[in-house]
């Protein structure tokens, strides 16, 4: 890549357009790029990416192998076509199911979680109501609580309601995002312009016609950055469906993969985990990685909005 | 409330108040539109913290059941020296790891923000990926990586002939768990400080370019105060996630049971006293200690920078 860096502008791309500020253009005298300083970071890159290669490498290997070849390069035999039939097969092949589990939670969670936001977002943007102010006081503040703490009481609760140890249990509570409303009301602010609002309502557009005919398509680029989010935190979420679910038929990834761990270092008998393991734990982080790398301009213009803004 | 990044937005921008049908008509809107984010807001937040709350003054006994007990939990959480030892090692884990985690993030986010580098898209995106990989996998990948069974840290040493490093012991643990916790968040700091950066605008640095300040002092007296309230908020989240600490020590904890015990951190602690012990009511009472205590060290970041930045002016 050897474009200019003023080329280089995904942050502006999913926010709104900001009025009457010229877009920001590097100028004319661009401070000269440094090799020295560019080996330099590739010696910092090698840090965060040498993990993910051990991972990938690790994974080519037989349970064997693994302990007698150096960990960063492939031992000359492949064995990912088998460590990823084990990965499939072990326990009746559970792990498909925690795939699909994994999938489900955090695909209903995060769309949930969107439209809640979003509609709790455009509200508090565009009407002024009594309550409104504190209301969304409360919600910011909640920002800051602990979700651990939340989740041991949250449990009992569900235990009580005969909800633990079901899909919901982890969906339901997945669904609040505090931090969303707070991004998609400043997204909001800007976003949907009041004069379209007002237009409408001469048009006689009932309100929440006017939100889900113009509103809500004026605010998608910043439910799908809400979205994306959500669906990471419940996609990453351990210690929810940990103390949520009982049944291995139940668990999400995470959850699942830990307990292989932990079977692995306790037992010697289950040696032969390890490269399942690590098959297992390197296909699990493909999907969200694929969906960071293709989704860039949102969760780039989320993270903008959230701390330019805030 | 107790951010001030997250301060409010400005008032809705007014639309013109209309006569009270509007009025009425509007205050209906907002409602059916916020109830349902207000519904699960009060359902999975609220009632869960008011009945943490209630359950904390309990005690179950096994003659008579629950009784009242005040704040007995309290006052034996707080002489209790297994939730004490926790909490202090977290505030150690926060003082060392938090400031070279946002340090590493602010340098990485001021050369990418100052396009002195080349393959500048590739670097952000490589240094950011870990934020993709969930914590549990992380921990996983890193506890194989530093175990001694085939870990390549102690192959290497193995080839040269020194003995191999013991990233899993008692001495080690901490520092290995903050190079699990950097490694992941590094990233996704740095993306939000260059976030921030880029949307300084640029006439400010070239004012500075004019006035011949060099790229370094730039980004020391420029750059760094005009992201303060970015800066502000990754200390105040990192400050919320060090006190939290569950994942990674409990994933370490399998393959290294002698050195994390159940009271590692104040949440394993609160985990193994509602599971294990199932000691809910006592459980309860540390989660909201934990609570206050988190909320109190983060008021008194931003007190303290607010305090800065007056100072400053």
């Amino acid at each position: 890549m050897t474009t200019i860096p003023a080329t280089v502008e995904p942050v502006v791309t999913g926010t709104p357009p900001e009025t009457g500020q010229p877009r920001r253009a590097h100028s004319s005298d661009q401070p000269r790029r440094s090799k020295l300083l560019t080996v330099a970071m590739f010696v910092a890159l090698l840090y965060f990416l040498l993990p993910l290669w051990w991972l990938v490498v690790a994974s080519t290997k037989s349970n064997a192998d693994l302990f007698t070849s150096f960990g960063l390069w492939f031992s000359g035999t492949n064995s990912l076509w088998a460590n990823i039939q084990d990965v499939f097969t072990t326990q009746d092949g559970v792990y498909l199911l925690w795939l699909r589990n994994s999938l489900v939670y955090a695909v209903v969670s995060a769309v949930g979680a969107a439209f809640l936001a979003t509609m709790a977002g455009y509200a508090f943007a565009k009407y002024r109501f009594r309550g409104g102010n504190l209301i969304f006081s409360g919600i910011l503040g909640a920002v800051m609580i602990p979700m651990t703490a939340l989740t041991i009481p949250t449990y009992l609760l569900f235990a009580n309601a005969g909800l633990t140890n079901t899909p919901w249990a982890v969906i339901l509570p997945s669904l609040v995002s505090p931090f969303g409303v707070y991004l998609m009301r400043v997204y909001a602010a800007d976003a949907v312009d009041d004069t379209l609002i007002e237009a409408a309502r001469v048009d006689g557009a009932g309100e929440l016609r006017i939100f889900f005919t113009i509103g809500l398509r004026l605010l998608a680029p910043g439910m799908v950055t809400v979205l994306l989010f959500a669906l990471v935190s419940t996609w990453n979420n351990y210690f929810l469906p940990l103390i949520m679910l009982n049944s291995p038929d139940l668990y999400p990834l995470t959850v699942g993969l830990a307990q292989w761990q932990a079977l692995a270092a306790g037992g010697s008998g289950s040696r032969a985990l390890f490269s399942t393991i690590i098959t297992g734990a390197f296909i699990s982080i493909i999907p969200l990685v694929l969906a960071f790398l293709y989704l860039q301009r949102y969760w780039q213009s989320g993270l903008a909005s959230g701390a330019v803004k805030g | 409330m107790t951010t001030a990044d997250l301060r409010l937005p400005e008032k809705p921008t007014a639309l013109r108040r209309g006569p009270s049908r509007l009025r009425r008509r509007e205050n209906t809107a907002a409602w059916v539109l916020i109830a349902p984010f207000v519904v699960v807001f009060l359902l999975f937040l609220v009632v869960p913290i008011v009945y943490s709350g209630y359950l904390s003054l309990f005690r179950e006994q096994l003659v008579g059941g629950n009784t009242f007990v005040g704040l007995e939990n309290y006052t034996r959480a707080l002489t209790d020296p297994s939730f004490l030892s926790g909490v202090a090692r977290m505030a150690v884990f926060l003082v060392i790891q938090v400031p070279v985690m946002l340090g590493l993030s602010l340098v990485f986010a001021l050369l990418l923000d100052a396009g002195v580098l080349y393959l500048q898209r590739f670097i952000r995106l490589g240094i950011f990926i870990p934020y993709a990989v969930p914590s549990v996998i992380a921990a996983l990948m890193w506890g194989y990586l530093y175990g001694g069974d085939f870990g390549p840290f102690a192959q290497l040493a193995e080839k040269l002939g020194a003995p191999a490093p013991q990233f899993l012991s008692a001495d080690w643990m901490l520092f290995s768990l903050m190079n699990i916790v950097s490694w992941e968040f590094i990233g996704y700091n740095m993306i939000i400080l260059y976030a921030a950066l880029r949307s300084v605008p640029r006439e400010l640095f070239d004012a500075a370019a004019v006035d011949g300040a060099g790229t370094v002092r730039t980004a020391w007296s420029i750059k760094i105060p005009a992201i303060r309230p970015a800066i502000l908020l990754t200390v105040i989240f990192s400050v919320i996630g060090s006190f939290q600490l569950f994942n990674e020590p409990s994933i370490l904890r399998n393959i290294a049971p002698n050195v994390i015990g159940i009271d590692y951190t104040p949440n394993l602690y609160a985990y193994n006293l509602a599971f294990i012990n199932r000691d809910s009511n006592y459980a309860a009472a540390i989660a909201f200690i934990l609570g206050i205590v988190i909320m109190v060290v983060s008021y008194t970041v931003q007190l303290s920078a607010q305090r800065k930045e007056r100072a400053a002016r």
